[in-house]
């Protein structure tokens, strides 16, 4: 009859406009790179090229990590986050690095940090801490990492 | 079929018509249009076109609120304590309400003045007077917080205040209740003889925004009420209207209403600048605070004064002049043209408007009707550029929209009148519910409105909403005025009396509005920057906390050694360094408020033990999935107990 097709055409048309049932695969742009998924997401976008460790610059990434992270994370134990003393076990230097620096992006869209927010329950959040600044307390967790913990 | 009865269906009909009148005639049901909500309706997750600060009144505080939803955002503590926040409770915000009569941690908040350059709001910094115990405040529009709280010595009801220049070079404020200057003992009956009115012109440091008064003038001891700064080709004069020019001093309601023209008092503020570099202002002693928040410590310094230069007309020609105008006017307002000076005669029929060139002219060729304790008087007609009639009852307050049409609020007709620049006829009125006081456009007392609404803000509120008892909410309506006619389209209630208010377009503020407090910019001398620092020390009698938080704990979060009759200071660093993570900090028994910390800030209240025991303390601000497990305890020991000094932090 013609009134049905006066009434299906519209309603095709507004599906096709509104995209329902569309079958063209969109690009998802919230999915991580292969890069991200082992590096995380953030300032860090290639493979660092680390030097060997330098004990000046750690001692400097100390006094940052105690203003900027040890409130809520120590090195042996569960804080308000994991503890960190063999984080780089655990996580790539770039990682580590991402993570500091964007933490809102990470638990929106990484995979382990979601998982870690689960366990937690607390999100982590940006320190105000400069890229530099950054470095430097990942300087200070490589230290930790090559340290076995004294009780 | 029945046979219809006529007269039956007329008297239903009669009857039916007479319940829609009814119905239709219900307050408010028939004047918003259609399309109302459509243009009132901003999305969730969407923003508002304008902020608009209202002021709080008698509750001493500014509204924040986005125009055109009637969203309320923020108070923002001014004259006023807030234990919300804890302004004027903290021992570092104390301070701002410090005045030569002490601690005074109230005020009446009439008039939000947003500061300009070239006469057009430039979105740095929100200035309101304070009546009662006059002061002016300057608010940060970066952290939306008071930065500072300057006294008015020699004035009493700091009304007309705090009106500025187009550069925001000055604020002004003036007494609206003469009084003895200097202050002494004399029978009130002696008004005349004894009584003085001052209009100040307070300095603002175009950098920093700090302000000191430049100088008073001493008038005669008339009730300066309202003011407005020229711009433009009248930049450099201020304009004051005086009421109560009969100089009663008991049952102003009559015997302040017997002449048919009061005053508008025009101030050559540049002249008086001369007068000044010349030496003419004299010293006279007063006694008055400023208050200033140093960011940088976090801290109110308050600083006291006791001098101010004064300048007396007698000895300065040429500095004021006063145009006659009918009739105890109450506002004074200039187009954006800077030409035409409009008042609100609050008795008048008319709405004179005078002219900027025609005053300069009659007062070039001296077309003086008298004089008024020696300054002159010009001739009304010799002022005048046209009167508006037909302009409603009790006019107070004019906006401008830019487009050439001045927008009057009229109390006692409680109407909003549009008319014509130039031409003074009206065009357009339209009902406000209930009582108009002032009413805003968007720069609408600037050299360049942006326009589109018009808010009324309104002194009776009645049965707009659903009552709440005999205390009702303050009620604002937001008009449409991008068409030929005006449109209601949104009542919105608000805090405390809102006298006037100012609007900004949001994109001027939003990208400058701060969303921490940098812990590396902290320089509060009782900062705890990490948890390593956190401590507890005893100094005699007084127990100092250097405590931190982060989500979810404090550190300390036990301590002991605190005895009866100690005073112990909790000083409150938030290590967080994101925005919307503030904490809170209270603890049992506290004879203050709370602490609310932002991030970044620290923030420290006095806690006097009065019994033995052990008292909780715990985040009062839901911070996090944790935040019930925010807690902790303060055990007190005996006045004479030898528990030593404890605490504990996770190493």
């Amino acid at each position: 009859m013609k009134t049905t097709t006066f009434l299906i055409l519209p309603l095709l048309l507004a599906i096709l406009l509104t995209g329902c049932g569309g079958k063209k695969k969109p690009v998802d742009p919230d999915k991580l790179t292969d890069f991200q998924l082992a590096n995380g997401i953030g300032p860090v976008m290639k493979p660092l090229e680390l030097k060997p460790i330098d004990k000046k610059t750690a001692a400097e990434g100390e006094k940052i990590f105690e203003q900027k992270c040890f409130s809520c994370h120590r090195l042996d134990q569960k804080l308000v986050g994991p503890p960190l003393h063999e984080v780089l076990k655990r996580r790539s230097p770039e990682f580590v690095v991402n993570m500091i620096m964007n933490p809102d992006i990470m638990i929106q869209k990484h995979p382990e940090v979601k998982k870690l927010l689960a366990q937690y329950l607390q999100k982590m959040t940006y320190q105000d801490v400069k890229l530099e600044d950054a470095f430097k307390i990942l300087e200070y967790l490589r230290v930790q990492n090559e340290t076995p913990i004294t009780k | 079929m029945k046979k219809v009865d006529l007269k039956k269906i007329l008297a239903a009909f009669g009857v039916v018509a007479f319940l829609s009148v009814l119905w239709i005639g219900c307050p408010g049901s028939d004047l918003t249009q259609g399309d109302a909500a459509e243009k009132t309706y901003v999305a969730p997750g969407k923003y508002d076109e304008f902020y608009l600060f209202t002021s709080g009144g008698f509750s001493g505080q500014v509204g924040v609120y986005g125009i055109p939803s009637g969203r309320h955002f923020k108070t923002i503590s001014v004259f006023a304590q807030n234990p919300e926040t804890g302004y004027g409770y903290s021992e570092e915000t104390k301070g701002m309400l410090e005045t030569s009569f002490g601690f005074v941690p109230w005020d009446d908040a009439h008039h939000p003045k947003l500061s300009q350059t070239d006469g057009i709001p430039d979105g740095r910094w929100l200035f309101i007077n304070g009546n009662n115990t006059p002061r002016i405040a300057r608010l940060d529009l970066k952290t939306f917080e008071t930065a500072e709280i300057i006294e008015i010595p020699n004035a009493g009801g700091n009304h007309a205040s705090p009106f500025l220049t187009e550069n925001t070079e000055y604020v002004v404020a003036s007494t609206r209740f003469s009084l003895p200057i200097p202050q002494k003992d004399v029978a009130i009956s002696t008004y005349k003889e004894n009584f003085k009115g001052s209009i100040s012109f307070v300095k603002v440091d175009p950098e920093s925004g700090e302000m000191n008064i430049a100088f008073q003038i001493l008038v005669p001891g008339f009730d300066y009420d309202l003011a407005h700064a020229g711009k433009g080709p009248s930049h450099g004069w201020a304009f004051f209207t005086c009421y109560n020019t009969e100089q009663a001093n008991t049952m102003l309601e009559v015997n302040a209403s017997q002449k048919d023209k009061d005053l508008i008092a025009a101030v050559n503020w540049k002249m008086a600048e001369k007068y000044i570099a010349e030496g003419k202002g004299k010293a006279m002693e007063a006694n008055y605070y400023h208050n200033v928040y140093d960011e940088s410590e976090q801290t109110a310094k308050s600083k006291k004064l006791n001098s101010v230069k004064v300048l007396d007309p007698k000895d300065c020609p040429g500095l004021i002049y006063y145009i006659p105008t009918p009739k105890s006017p109450h506002g004074v307002d200039v187009d954006p043209s800077g030409e035409y000076i409009v008042a609100g005669g609050k008795l008048a029929a008319v709405i004179p408007v005078h002219s900027f060139s025609k005053m300069i002219k009659a007062i070039d060729s001296k077309n003086f009707d008298g004089d008024a304790a020696g300054i002159p008087i010009l001739k009304y007609d010799a002022v005048l550029a046209g009167e508006v009639q037909n302009a409603g009852l009790g006019p107070l307050h004019t906006e401008f929209d830019g487009e050439g049409y001045a927008y009057t609020s009229a109390f006692v007709s409680s109407e909003i009148v549009k008319w014509k620049i130039g031409t003074w006829e009206v065009v357009d009125r339209i009902p406000t519910y209930y009582s108009i006081g002032h009413l805003n456009i968007p720069g609408g007392d600037s050299r360049k409105p942006w326009g589109k609404y018009v808010i009324a803000l309104n002194k009776i509120t009645k049965d707009r909403y659903l009552p709440t008892g005999p205390e009702l909410t303050q009620s604002a309506q937001l008009f449409d005025i991008s068409g030929e006619k005006m449109q209601l389209i949104l009542d919105f209630p608000t805090v405390g009396e809102p006298h006037y208010a100012q609007s900004i377009p949001a994109d001027i503020l939003m990208k400058n509005s701060a969303k921490i407090y940098r812990l590396d910019d902290n320089k509060s001398p009782y900062a705890t920057k990490s948890e390593k620092q956190a401590r507890v020390e005893r100094k005699g009698s007084e127990v100092h906390v250097y405590m931190t938080t982060i989500r979810t704990h404090f550190a300390p979060d036990n301590i002991e050694g605190v005895k009866v009759g100690d005073k112990v200071y909790f000083h409150v660093t938030n290590l967080e360094q994101d925005w919307d993570i503030p904490h809170g900090f209270a603890v049992k028994g506290l004879n203050s408020s709370e602490l609310l910390i932002m991030p970044g800030q620290t923030k420290t209240v006095v806690w006097t033990p009065k019994f033995e025991g052990v008292f909780p303390f715990y985040c009062t601000d839901f911070c996090s999935a944790l935040h019930q497990e925010m807690q902790g305890y303060i055990r007190v020991s005996a006045a004479n107990s030898s528990t030593p000094i404890s605490y504990n932090i996770q190493k």
